[in-house]
């Protein structure tokens, strides 16, 4: 991965969208070139650069870089399937896609230990309050992932039905949005890599109002 | 039963009166070449004219299946329950009471089965329910 040293001139607030056609990241990351006997940490992912010193090098870097590098590469979800989508989300953690690749290692089942929610599936009037507890409990930094189409817009249940809740977004704030009704497995690492790119740029909510 | 008359679709269908239904149902489970002792399926369909409950059953002895359906008037939707005969109806029942407002007599627990409180009498699934807020009409 390359080295970022400067933060993007026009940060976008904001959701993305992402789906299996999706636009790749159009940013241009600055590496810069330091001596042939430097070591190179940054091939690693690990930001920062490393100034030769005689004795060694020096290992240069902007904390907020290391801190994002660090929570977008061990980022725990939270088990929270309601519907048809839990099992495209089973799929992924499960041998052959694999999330736990990326760090998302554990699954936790509650929210005080988790980082990420991933809404898997229909929202519907009665689970509203329950993801609001469930979103409330987590604590900060936290990410909201909407997987599938009845979590972005409510889906196909979008019209005449009298309990489905019209996209996640009407209870709370998320971060990524996943088409697909259910999305494939690899549509779902592609929004876990968003998500981990958005938090390694600094673009989520609270990076940008600043917590 | 001179008010059923029989229709052949992919089961064998009855259409009974609702007053006589519960005579024909226990009869139908214990008249011993029929047995129908096992009522897997229990709904009711909204025509706009009227309601229609449609009970499906099975013997688990003989193995036949039978669909009896019987119409339930819109304004008055009464019937007697049959959970007394087969006790999977109680909340087959009870789902019909609540997306359907049909009122089933003697039931020993008729209340809401899914639906949160405050939805008493708002039947959701008939076809005249409307819901500005969230049914979006085409």
């Amino acid at each position: 991965m390359d080295v970022s040293q400067e933060f993007p001139s026009n940060p976008q607030p904001g959701a993305e969208k992402t789906d299996a056609s999706a636009q790749e990241e159009n940013k241009s990351y600055h590496s810069f070139q330091t001596n042939a006997a430097a070591t190179r940490p940054e091939d690693s992912g690990f930001p920062g650069r490393v100034h030769p010193t005689p004795s060694g090098g020096i290992l240069v870097t902007a904390i907020d870089d290391v801190i994002n590098w660090a929570r977008s590469n061990s980022l725990w979800p939270l088990v929270f399937g309601t519907s048809c989508c839990a099992i495209e989300m089973m799929s992924t953690a499960s041998a052959k896609y694999d999330w736990s690749r990326f760090g998302f290692e554990v699954a936790r089942a509650t929210p005080r230990q988790a980082d990420v929610i991933i809404i898997a599936g229909t929202i519907v009037n009665k689970m509203a309050p329950v993801l609001k507890r469930l979103y409330d409990q987590m604590a900060d930094p936290k990410y909201v992932i909407a997987m599938g189409a009845c979590a972005t817009s409510g889906g196909p249940f979008f019209y005449n039905t009298y309990s489905v809740v019209k996209g996640a977004d009407h209870v709370i704030p998320v971060d990524v949005y996943i088409a697909g009704c259910p999305p494939r497995p690899e549509a779902l690492l592609h929004a876990l890599i968003t998500l981990q790119d958005k938090i390694k740029r600094g673009l989520t909510k609270e990076q940008i109002n600043g917590s | 039963m001179p008010s059923a008359n029989f229709e052949e679709q992919q089961w064998l269908n009855v259409n009974v009166d609702h007053n006589e239904w519960p005579g024909l149902a226990k009869s139908l489970r214990d008249h011993p070449d029929l047995n129908f002792d096992y009522l897997f399926c229990l709904t009711c369909i909204d025509w706009k004219t009227h309601l229609t409950m449609v009970y499906h059953l099975e013997s688990t002895q003989h193995r036949h299946i039978l669909v009896v359906k019987s119409k339930l008037d819109r304004t008055q939707p009464d019937i007697e329950t049959v959970s007394g005969i087969w006790r999977t109806a109680e909340f087959h029942e009870r789902e019909v009471y609540e997306m359907f407002g049909v009122k089933f007599r003697n039931h020993p627990d008729l209340r809401l089965l899914i639906l949160p409180d405050g939805w008493e009498g708002k039947s959701p699934l008939r076809k005249d329910f409307e819901d500005p807020v969230n049914m979006v009409k085409l």
